[in-house]
Protein backbone atom coordinates (compact mmCIF):
# COMPACT_ATOMS: atom_id res chain seq x y z
CA UNK A 1 0.00 0.00 0.00
CA UNK A 2 1.26 3.42 -0.89
CA UNK A 3 0.45 6.04 1.67
CA UNK A 4 -0.60 9.32 0.19
CA UNK A 5 -0.04 12.63 1.87
CA UNK A 6 -2.40 15.20 0.40
CA UNK A 7 -1.56 17.81 3.00
CA UNK A 8 2.13 17.96 2.14
CA UNK A 9 1.90 21.09 0.06
CA UNK A 10 -0.13 22.87 2.67
CA UNK A 11 2.24 22.04 5.48
CA UNK A 12 5.43 23.24 3.89
CA UNK A 13 4.47 26.88 3.56
CA UNK A 14 7.97 28.20 4.27
CA UNK A 15 9.56 26.20 1.51
CA UNK A 16 6.87 27.35 -0.89
CA UNK A 17 7.60 30.99 -0.13
CA UNK A 18 11.35 30.43 -0.47
CA UNK A 19 10.83 28.81 -3.82
CA UNK A 20 8.55 31.56 -4.96
CA UNK A 21 11.23 34.13 -4.16
CA UNK A 22 13.89 32.07 -5.90
CA UNK A 23 11.72 31.78 -8.97
CA UNK A 24 10.90 35.45 -9.05
CA UNK A 25 14.61 36.13 -9.05
CA UNK A 26 15.19 34.03 -12.18
CA UNK A 27 16.19 36.57 -14.83
CA UNK A 28 14.74 34.68 -17.78
CA UNK A 29 11.23 34.56 -16.50
CA UNK A 30 11.43 38.08 -15.14
CA UNK A 31 12.13 39.26 -18.66
CA UNK A 32 9.35 37.16 -20.02
CA UNK A 33 6.85 38.60 -17.60
CA UNK A 34 8.05 42.11 -18.19
CA UNK A 35 7.40 41.69 -21.84
CA UNK A 36 4.05 40.08 -21.46
CA UNK A 37 2.28 40.73 -18.21
CA UNK A 38 2.56 44.45 -18.24
CA UNK A 39 1.16 45.01 -21.70
CA UNK A 40 -2.49 45.34 -22.46
CA UNK A 41 -4.30 46.59 -19.46
CA UNK A 42 -2.13 47.32 -16.49
CA UNK A 43 -1.43 50.84 -17.69
CA UNK A 44 -5.13 51.19 -18.40
CA UNK A 45 -5.90 50.20 -14.85
CA UNK A 46 -3.31 52.38 -13.22
CA UNK A 47 -3.75 55.50 -15.27
CA UNK A 48 -0.11 55.65 -16.25
CA UNK A 49 2.65 54.36 -14.04
CA UNK A 50 1.14 54.82 -10.62
CA UNK A 51 1.15 51.11 -10.01
CA UNK A 52 4.73 49.87 -9.95
CA UNK A 53 4.58 47.10 -12.50
CA UNK A 54 7.36 45.11 -10.96
CA UNK A 55 5.76 44.95 -7.55
CA UNK A 56 2.46 44.02 -9.19
CA UNK A 57 4.24 41.07 -10.81
CA UNK A 58 5.79 40.05 -7.50
CA UNK A 59 2.43 40.19 -5.81
CA UNK A 60 0.75 38.15 -8.56
CA UNK A 61 3.47 35.48 -8.40
CA UNK A 62 3.09 35.32 -4.63
CA UNK A 63 -0.68 34.83 -5.01
CA UNK A 64 -0.03 32.11 -7.57
CA UNK A 65 2.17 30.30 -5.01
CA UNK A 66 -0.59 30.77 -2.45
CA UNK A 67 -2.99 29.21 -4.95
CA UNK A 68 -0.63 26.21 -5.25
CA UNK A 69 -0.89 25.75 -1.51
CA UNK A 70 -4.68 26.06 -1.48
CA UNK A 71 -4.97 23.55 -4.32
CA UNK A 72 -2.72 21.07 -2.51
CA UNK A 73 -5.02 21.46 0.44
CA UNK A 74 -8.23 21.09 -1.62
CA UNK A 75 -6.89 18.05 -3.46
CA UNK A 76 -8.66 14.92 -2.25
CA UNK A 77 -6.65 11.82 -3.25
CA UNK A 78 -9.83 9.73 -3.27
CA UNK A 79 -11.91 12.12 -5.37
CA UNK A 80 -12.18 10.73 -8.90
CA UNK A 81 -12.60 12.74 -12.08
CA UNK A 82 -15.78 11.82 -13.98
CA UNK A 83 -15.48 9.10 -16.61
CA UNK A 84 -17.53 8.94 -19.81
CA UNK A 85 -18.87 6.34 -22.26
CA UNK A 86 -16.73 5.82 -25.36
CA UNK A 87 -19.51 7.30 -27.48
CA UNK A 88 -18.66 10.69 -25.95
CA UNK A 89 -15.03 10.71 -27.07
CA UNK A 90 -14.18 13.92 -28.96
CA UNK A 91 -13.22 13.07 -32.54
CA UNK A 92 -10.80 14.15 -33.73
CA UNK A 93 -9.16 14.79 -30.38
CA UNK A 94 -7.38 18.17 -30.64
CA UNK A 95 -3.61 18.40 -30.96
CA UNK A 96 -1.98 20.92 -28.65
CA UNK A 97 1.66 21.72 -27.84
CA UNK A 98 3.94 24.73 -27.57
CA UNK A 99 4.83 24.13 -31.24
CA UNK A 100 2.81 23.40 -34.37
CA UNK A 101 1.72 20.05 -35.77
CA UNK A 102 4.51 20.17 -38.37
CA UNK A 103 7.09 20.01 -35.58
CA UNK A 104 5.84 16.89 -33.83
CA UNK A 105 8.82 14.87 -32.57
CA UNK A 106 9.36 11.39 -33.97
CA UNK A 107 10.76 9.10 -31.28
CA UNK A 108 12.38 5.83 -32.34
CA UNK A 109 10.67 2.93 -30.57
CA UNK A 110 13.60 0.51 -30.66
CA UNK A 111 16.29 2.77 -29.26
CA UNK A 112 13.91 4.40 -26.77
CA UNK A 113 14.83 4.14 -23.08
CA UNK A 114 12.87 5.70 -20.25
CA UNK A 115 15.32 7.00 -17.65
CA UNK A 116 14.33 6.96 -14.01
CA UNK A 117 16.41 9.03 -11.59
CA UNK A 118 16.37 10.84 -8.26
CA UNK A 119 14.91 9.38 -5.10
CA UNK A 120 14.17 5.90 -6.47
CA UNK A 121 15.65 2.50 -5.55
CA UNK A 122 15.75 1.01 -9.06
CA UNK A 123 17.31 3.32 -11.62
CA UNK A 124 17.47 0.96 -14.55
CA UNK A 125 16.30 2.44 -17.86
CA UNK A 126 13.11 0.95 -19.28
CA UNK A 127 12.59 -0.27 -22.84
CA UNK A 128 9.19 0.09 -24.44
CA UNK A 129 8.44 -3.68 -24.41
CA UNK A 130 9.27 -3.76 -20.68
CA UNK A 131 6.74 -1.01 -20.04
CA UNK A 132 4.15 -2.67 -22.28
CA UNK A 133 4.54 -5.88 -20.24
CA UNK A 134 3.31 -4.15 -17.07
CA UNK A 135 -0.39 -4.49 -16.14
CA UNK A 136 -2.42 -1.90 -18.07
CA UNK A 137 -5.74 -0.19 -17.60
CA UNK A 138 -7.66 2.45 -19.55
CA UNK A 139 -10.07 5.27 -18.86
CA UNK A 140 -12.23 7.76 -20.74
CA UNK A 141 -11.85 11.16 -19.13
CA UNK A 142 -12.12 14.86 -19.87
CA UNK A 143 -8.97 16.75 -20.76
CA UNK A 144 -9.31 20.39 -19.67
CA UNK A 145 -6.99 22.95 -21.23
CA UNK A 146 -5.81 26.07 -19.44
CA UNK A 147 -7.27 27.98 -22.39
CA UNK A 148 -10.72 26.87 -21.30
CA UNK A 149 -11.69 24.26 -23.90
CA UNK A 150 -12.08 20.63 -23.00
CA UNK A 151 -12.21 17.34 -24.90
CA UNK A 152 -12.92 13.75 -23.94
CA UNK A 153 -10.38 11.06 -24.78
CA UNK A 154 -9.48 7.48 -23.96
CA UNK A 155 -6.04 6.75 -22.61
CA UNK A 156 -4.55 3.40 -21.61
CA UNK A 157 -1.42 2.51 -19.69
CA UNK A 158 0.17 1.73 -16.37
CA UNK A 159 -1.30 3.26 -13.20
CA UNK A 160 1.48 5.66 -12.23
CA UNK A 161 1.35 4.70 -8.54
CA UNK A 162 2.09 1.07 -9.55
CA UNK A 163 5.01 2.24 -11.62
CA UNK A 164 6.34 4.38 -8.77
CA UNK A 165 6.18 1.48 -6.35
CA UNK A 166 7.87 -0.79 -8.91
CA UNK A 167 10.84 1.55 -9.19
CA UNK A 168 10.94 1.95 -5.41
CA UNK A 169 10.19 5.66 -5.48
CA UNK A 170 10.39 7.51 -2.19
CA UNK A 171 6.77 8.62 -2.06
CA UNK A 172 7.49 10.94 0.82
CA UNK A 173 9.34 13.15 -1.69
CA UNK A 174 7.52 16.29 -2.76
CA UNK A 175 7.82 16.26 -6.54
CA UNK A 176 7.91 14.05 -9.57
CA UNK A 177 9.58 15.75 -12.51
CA UNK A 178 9.47 14.97 -16.24
CA UNK A 179 11.84 15.74 -19.10
CA UNK A 180 10.56 15.14 -22.59
CA UNK A 181 12.11 14.58 -26.01
CA UNK A 182 10.39 17.71 -27.33
CA UNK A 183 12.30 19.74 -24.70
CA UNK A 184 9.14 20.17 -22.71
CA UNK A 185 9.45 19.72 -18.96
CA UNK A 186 7.09 19.87 -16.04
CA UNK A 187 6.60 18.57 -12.52
CA UNK A 188 3.78 17.49 -10.26
CA UNK A 189 3.07 17.03 -6.57
CA UNK A 190 3.38 13.54 -5.07
CA UNK A 191 -0.31 13.23 -4.01
CA UNK A 192 -1.38 13.72 -7.64
CA UNK A 193 1.32 11.31 -8.83
CA UNK A 194 -0.25 8.66 -6.57
CA UNK A 195 -3.86 9.45 -7.54
CA UNK A 196 -5.65 6.31 -8.83
CA UNK A 197 -6.47 7.96 -12.19
CA UNK A 198 -2.92 9.12 -12.89
CA UNK A 199 -1.77 6.92 -15.78
CA UNK A 200 1.57 6.48 -17.53
CA UNK A 201 -0.21 6.11 -20.85
CA UNK A 202 1.10 4.08 -23.77
CA UNK A 203 -2.07 4.00 -25.85
CA UNK A 204 -4.75 6.32 -27.15
CA UNK A 205 -8.21 4.99 -28.04
CA UNK A 206 -6.92 1.40 -28.11
CA UNK A 207 -3.98 2.18 -30.45
CA UNK A 208 -0.33 2.74 -29.52
CA UNK A 209 -0.02 6.39 -28.54
CA UNK A 210 0.46 8.24 -31.86
CA UNK A 211 3.26 10.87 -32.13
CA UNK A 212 0.74 13.73 -32.06
CA UNK A 213 -0.47 12.63 -28.64
CA UNK A 214 3.02 12.01 -27.27
CA UNK A 215 4.59 8.72 -28.46
CA UNK A 216 5.92 6.73 -26.77
CA UNK A 217 4.30 7.86 -23.54
CA UNK A 218 2.39 10.62 -21.84
CA UNK A 219 1.48 11.12 -18.22
CA UNK A 220 -2.28 11.52 -18.16
CA UNK A 221 -3.94 13.13 -15.14
CA UNK A 222 -7.65 13.96 -15.36
CA UNK A 223 -7.11 15.94 -12.14
CA UNK A 224 -4.79 18.43 -13.83
CA UNK A 225 -4.90 20.89 -16.73
CA UNK A 226 -3.43 19.88 -20.09
CA UNK A 227 -0.05 21.62 -19.72
CA UNK A 228 0.63 19.51 -16.62
CA UNK A 229 0.33 16.30 -18.72
CA UNK A 230 3.77 15.81 -20.35
CA UNK A 231 4.09 14.00 -23.68
CA UNK A 232 7.12 12.20 -25.20
CA UNK A 233 8.46 11.53 -21.69
CA UNK A 234 12.14 10.61 -21.60
CA UNK A 235 13.14 11.07 -17.96
CA UNK A 236 11.12 10.68 -14.79
CA UNK A 237 12.73 11.85 -11.55
CA UNK A 238 11.65 12.00 -7.94
CA UNK A 239 12.93 14.96 -5.96
CA UNK A 240 12.43 17.40 -3.11
CA UNK A 241 13.84 20.27 -5.15
CA UNK A 242 11.24 22.24 -7.07
CA UNK A 243 11.74 21.39 -10.76
CA UNK A 244 9.41 23.99 -12.32
CA UNK A 245 8.06 23.53 -15.82
CA UNK A 246 8.10 24.98 -19.32
CA UNK A 247 4.94 27.04 -18.91
CA UNK A 248 5.10 27.26 -15.15
CA UNK A 249 8.42 29.12 -15.34
CA UNK A 250 6.72 31.69 -17.54
CA UNK A 251 3.83 32.31 -15.19
CA UNK A 252 1.30 29.49 -15.47
CA UNK A 253 0.18 28.25 -12.09
CA UNK A 254 2.36 25.35 -10.97
CA UNK A 255 -0.26 23.11 -9.33
CA UNK A 256 -2.61 23.48 -12.32
CA UNK A 257 -5.20 21.16 -10.82
CA UNK A 258 -8.89 20.79 -11.54
CA UNK B 1 -38.20 62.30 6.64
CA UNK B 2 -34.53 63.01 5.99
CA UNK B 3 -32.35 62.78 9.04
CA UNK B 4 -29.06 64.44 8.18
CA UNK B 5 -27.14 63.14 11.19
CA UNK B 6 -27.55 59.52 10.15
CA UNK B 7 -24.93 58.37 7.61
CA UNK B 8 -26.55 57.21 4.39
CA UNK B 9 -24.00 54.40 3.98
CA UNK B 10 -22.02 52.94 6.90
CA UNK B 11 -18.24 52.79 6.47
CA UNK B 12 -18.11 49.00 6.10
CA UNK B 13 -20.56 49.24 3.20
CA UNK B 14 -18.55 51.90 1.41
CA UNK B 15 -15.33 49.94 1.89
CA UNK B 16 -16.78 46.67 0.64
CA UNK B 17 -18.56 48.42 -2.25
CA UNK B 18 -15.37 49.96 -3.63
CA UNK B 19 -13.25 46.88 -3.04
CA UNK B 20 -15.91 44.94 -4.89
CA UNK B 21 -15.86 47.40 -7.78
CA UNK B 22 -12.07 47.00 -8.01
CA UNK B 23 -12.28 43.20 -7.94
CA UNK B 24 -15.06 43.13 -10.54
CA UNK B 25 -13.18 45.38 -12.97
CA UNK B 26 -10.03 43.23 -12.70
CA UNK B 27 -11.99 40.00 -12.99
CA UNK B 28 -14.03 41.14 -16.00
CA UNK B 29 -11.07 42.50 -17.94
CA UNK B 30 -8.78 39.54 -17.23
CA UNK B 31 -11.69 37.15 -17.79
CA UNK B 32 -12.19 38.58 -21.27
CA UNK B 33 -8.55 37.83 -22.07
CA UNK B 34 -9.03 34.26 -20.84
CA UNK B 35 -12.19 33.95 -22.96
CA UNK B 36 -10.20 35.07 -26.00
CA UNK B 37 -7.85 32.09 -25.61
CA UNK B 38 -10.71 29.73 -26.54
CA UNK B 39 -13.82 31.73 -27.49
CA UNK B 40 -17.03 29.72 -27.72
CA UNK B 41 -18.92 32.41 -29.61
CA UNK B 42 -18.18 34.05 -32.95
CA UNK B 43 -16.52 37.03 -31.36
CA UNK B 44 -13.49 37.85 -29.27
CA UNK B 45 -13.09 40.78 -26.90
CA UNK B 46 -10.92 43.64 -28.19
CA UNK B 47 -7.44 43.24 -26.71
CA UNK B 48 -7.30 46.89 -25.65
CA UNK B 49 -9.91 46.42 -22.96
CA UNK B 50 -8.47 43.17 -21.60
CA UNK B 51 -6.03 42.82 -18.72
CA UNK B 52 -2.95 40.63 -18.42
CA UNK B 53 -1.30 40.87 -21.83
CA UNK B 54 -1.16 37.12 -22.39
CA UNK B 55 -3.14 34.14 -21.11
CA UNK B 56 -0.76 33.41 -18.22
CA UNK B 57 -0.83 37.02 -17.05
CA UNK B 58 -4.62 37.24 -17.33
CA UNK B 59 -5.00 34.07 -15.28
CA UNK B 60 -2.71 35.48 -12.60
CA UNK B 61 -4.86 38.61 -12.33
CA UNK B 62 -8.07 36.60 -12.40
CA UNK B 63 -6.96 34.09 -9.76
CA UNK B 64 -5.74 36.89 -7.49
CA UNK B 65 -8.84 39.11 -7.78
CA UNK B 66 -11.12 36.11 -7.21
CA UNK B 67 -9.96 36.02 -3.58
CA UNK B 68 -10.75 39.71 -3.18
CA UNK B 69 -14.22 39.25 -4.70
CA UNK B 70 -15.02 36.18 -2.61
CA UNK B 71 -13.65 37.44 0.73
CA UNK B 72 -15.01 40.95 0.31
CA UNK B 73 -18.36 39.68 -0.97
CA UNK B 74 -18.65 37.35 1.99
CA UNK B 75 -17.83 40.21 4.38
CA UNK B 76 -20.49 42.38 2.69
CA UNK B 77 -23.16 39.68 2.85
CA UNK B 78 -22.37 38.78 6.47
CA UNK B 79 -22.39 42.41 7.62
CA UNK B 80 -25.50 43.12 5.62
CA UNK B 81 -27.43 40.13 6.93
CA UNK B 82 -25.93 40.26 10.43
CA UNK B 83 -26.85 43.88 11.10
CA UNK B 84 -30.37 43.40 9.76
CA UNK B 85 -29.60 46.00 7.09
CA UNK B 86 -30.36 43.53 4.29
CA UNK B 87 -33.95 43.09 5.50
CA UNK B 88 -34.40 46.74 6.32
CA UNK B 89 -33.04 48.19 3.09
CA UNK B 90 -34.14 45.67 0.49
CA UNK B 91 -37.49 44.45 1.82
CA UNK B 92 -40.43 44.46 1.52
CA UNK B 93 -40.26 43.98 -2.21
CA UNK B 94 -43.13 43.06 -4.51
CA UNK B 95 -43.38 42.72 -8.28
CA UNK B 96 -46.13 45.33 -8.24
CA UNK B 97 -43.90 47.84 -6.45
CA UNK B 98 -41.09 47.17 -8.95
CA UNK B 99 -43.41 47.83 -11.91
CA UNK B 100 -44.87 50.94 -10.27
CA UNK B 101 -41.43 52.40 -9.49
CA UNK B 102 -40.12 51.48 -12.92
CA UNK B 103 -43.03 53.33 -14.59
CA UNK B 104 -42.56 56.29 -12.28
CA UNK B 105 -38.83 56.35 -13.06
CA UNK B 106 -39.51 56.29 -16.80
CA UNK B 107 -41.86 59.24 -16.41
CA UNK B 108 -39.20 61.03 -14.39
CA UNK B 109 -41.42 61.08 -11.34
CA UNK B 110 -39.37 58.98 -8.95
CA UNK B 111 -38.20 60.89 -5.91
CA UNK B 112 -34.52 60.81 -4.93
CA UNK B 113 -34.96 63.17 -2.01
CA UNK B 114 -34.09 60.57 0.63
CA UNK B 115 -30.95 58.63 -0.23
CA UNK B 116 -31.42 56.49 2.90
CA UNK B 117 -34.16 54.73 1.05
CA UNK B 118 -33.83 52.47 -2.02
CA UNK B 119 -36.82 52.37 -4.37
CA UNK B 120 -38.20 49.01 -5.50
CA UNK B 121 -36.24 48.97 -8.76
CA UNK B 122 -32.97 49.58 -6.90
CA UNK B 123 -33.85 46.89 -4.37
CA UNK B 124 -34.54 44.37 -7.12
CA UNK B 125 -31.43 45.28 -9.11
CA UNK B 126 -29.11 45.13 -6.10
CA UNK B 127 -30.56 41.82 -4.89
CA UNK B 128 -30.25 40.34 -8.37
CA UNK B 129 -26.65 41.42 -8.72
CA UNK B 130 -25.86 39.86 -5.33
CA UNK B 131 -27.32 36.55 -6.53
CA UNK B 132 -25.49 36.94 -9.84
CA UNK B 133 -22.17 37.48 -8.06
CA UNK B 134 -22.73 34.34 -5.98
CA UNK B 135 -23.46 32.43 -9.21
CA UNK B 136 -20.26 33.82 -10.73
CA UNK B 137 -18.21 32.65 -7.77
CA UNK B 138 -19.81 29.19 -7.72
CA UNK B 139 -19.47 28.63 -11.48
CA UNK B 140 -15.91 29.94 -11.28
CA UNK B 141 -15.22 27.40 -8.57
CA UNK B 142 -16.42 24.63 -10.92
CA UNK B 143 -14.14 25.89 -13.71
CA UNK B 144 -11.16 26.09 -11.37
CA UNK B 145 -11.72 22.83 -9.46
CA UNK B 146 -14.22 20.76 -11.42
CA UNK B 147 -12.93 17.46 -10.02
CA UNK B 148 -12.85 18.56 -6.39
CA UNK B 149 -16.44 19.91 -6.31
CA UNK B 150 -18.49 17.17 -8.00
CA UNK B 151 -21.87 18.19 -6.54
CA UNK B 152 -21.49 21.80 -7.62
CA UNK B 153 -20.22 20.65 -11.03
CA UNK B 154 -23.25 18.44 -11.64
CA UNK B 155 -25.64 21.13 -10.37
CA UNK B 156 -24.23 23.50 -12.97
CA UNK B 157 -24.52 20.90 -15.73
CA UNK B 158 -20.88 19.82 -15.97
CA UNK B 159 -17.67 21.64 -16.90
CA UNK B 160 -18.67 22.88 -20.35
CA UNK B 161 -22.08 24.15 -19.23
CA UNK B 162 -20.48 25.85 -16.24
CA UNK B 163 -18.28 27.79 -18.70
CA UNK B 164 -21.40 29.21 -20.34
CA UNK B 165 -23.05 29.89 -17.00
CA UNK B 166 -19.93 31.79 -15.92
CA UNK B 167 -19.93 33.79 -19.16
CA UNK B 168 -23.62 34.74 -19.03
CA UNK B 169 -23.38 35.64 -15.35
CA UNK B 170 -20.48 37.92 -16.31
CA UNK B 171 -22.58 39.46 -19.10
CA UNK B 172 -25.44 40.10 -16.66
CA UNK B 173 -23.03 41.75 -14.23
CA UNK B 174 -21.61 43.97 -16.97
CA UNK B 175 -25.14 44.95 -18.02
CA UNK B 176 -25.93 45.81 -14.41
CA UNK B 177 -22.81 47.97 -14.16
CA UNK B 178 -23.76 49.88 -17.33
CA UNK B 179 -27.22 50.72 -15.96
CA UNK B 180 -25.79 51.30 -12.48
CA UNK B 181 -23.28 53.86 -13.76
CA UNK B 182 -25.94 55.57 -15.88
CA UNK B 183 -28.15 55.92 -12.81
CA UNK B 184 -25.27 57.30 -10.76
CA UNK B 185 -24.67 59.84 -13.53
CA UNK B 186 -28.33 60.87 -13.37
CA UNK B 187 -28.23 61.36 -9.58
CA UNK B 188 -24.59 62.27 -8.79
CA UNK B 189 -25.43 62.95 -5.13
CA UNK B 190 -25.56 59.15 -4.63
CA UNK B 191 -21.90 58.94 -5.62
CA UNK B 192 -20.91 61.52 -3.02
CA UNK B 193 -22.86 59.55 -0.43
CA UNK B 194 -21.19 56.29 -1.47
CA UNK B 195 -17.79 57.93 -1.00
CA UNK B 196 -18.28 60.17 2.05
CA UNK B 197 -21.12 58.30 3.70
CA UNK B 198 -23.54 61.22 3.69
C1 LIG C 1 -17.16 51.14 -10.67
C2 LIG C 1 -18.06 52.01 -10.56
C3 LIG C 1 -19.21 51.98 -9.59
C4 LIG C 1 -19.76 53.12 -9.11
C5 LIG C 1 -19.36 54.56 -9.48
C6 LIG C 1 -20.82 52.72 -8.20
C7 LIG C 1 -21.60 53.60 -7.51
C8 LIG C 1 -22.58 53.25 -6.59
C9 LIG C 1 -23.38 54.17 -5.82
C10 LIG C 1 -23.27 55.67 -5.95
C11 LIG C 1 -24.22 53.45 -5.04
C12 LIG C 1 -25.30 54.02 -4.10
C13 LIG C 1 -26.58 54.03 -4.87
C14 LIG C 1 -27.66 54.78 -4.16
O1 LIG C 1 -27.42 55.33 -3.07
O2 LIG C 1 -28.76 54.83 -4.71
C15 LIG C 1 -23.96 52.07 -5.27
C16 LIG C 1 -24.58 51.02 -4.64
C17 LIG C 1 -24.41 49.69 -4.96
N1 LIG C 1 -23.54 49.20 -5.95
FE1 LIG C 1 -22.23 50.28 -7.03
N2 LIG C 1 -20.89 51.36 -8.16
C18 LIG C 1 -19.91 50.86 -8.98
C19 LIG C 1 -19.64 49.52 -9.22
C20 LIG C 1 -20.42 48.47 -8.72
C21 LIG C 1 -20.22 47.10 -9.03
C22 LIG C 1 -19.15 46.55 -9.98
C23 LIG C 1 -21.17 46.41 -8.36
C24 LIG C 1 -21.47 44.94 -8.30
C25 LIG C 1 -21.01 43.99 -8.91
C26 LIG C 1 -21.94 47.33 -7.61
C27 LIG C 1 -22.98 46.97 -6.77
C28 LIG C 1 -23.67 47.83 -5.97
C29 LIG C 1 -24.65 47.40 -4.99
C30 LIG C 1 -25.07 45.96 -4.71
C31 LIG C 1 -25.10 48.57 -4.34
C32 LIG C 1 -26.06 48.63 -3.17
C33 LIG C 1 -25.22 48.32 -1.95
C34 LIG C 1 -25.99 48.34 -0.67
O3 LIG C 1 -26.64 49.34 -0.35
O4 LIG C 1 -25.91 47.32 0.06
N3 LIG C 1 -21.46 48.58 -7.85
N4 LIG C 1 -22.95 51.97 -6.23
Amino acid sequence: MIKTSPRRLAIDGDAVVKEALRRIEQPSRRLFLQRSLTLGGLSLLSGCAIVDEESAEHALMAVSRFNDTVQGWLFDPRQLAPTYPESMITRPFPFNAYYGEDEIRQVDADSFRLEVTGMVADKHAWTLPELQALPQTDQVTRHICVEGWSAIGKWGGVPFSNFLSRIGADTSARYVGFKCSDDYYTSIDMPTALHPQTLLTLSYDGQPLPPRYGFPMKLRMPTKLGYKNPKHIQVIFVTNTYPGGYWEDQGYNWFGGS
Amino acid sequence: MTDDTRPIHPAWLRATHWLNALAVVILAMSGWRIYNAAPFFDFTIPREITLGGWLGGAIQWHFAAMWLLAANGLAYLLCNAGTGRLLRKFFPLSPRAIVADLLAALRGRLSHADLHHYNAVQRAAYLLVMVDAVLLVLSGLVLWKSVQFPLLRELLGGYETARRVHFFAMAALVAFIAVHLAMVAVVPRTLVAMIRGR
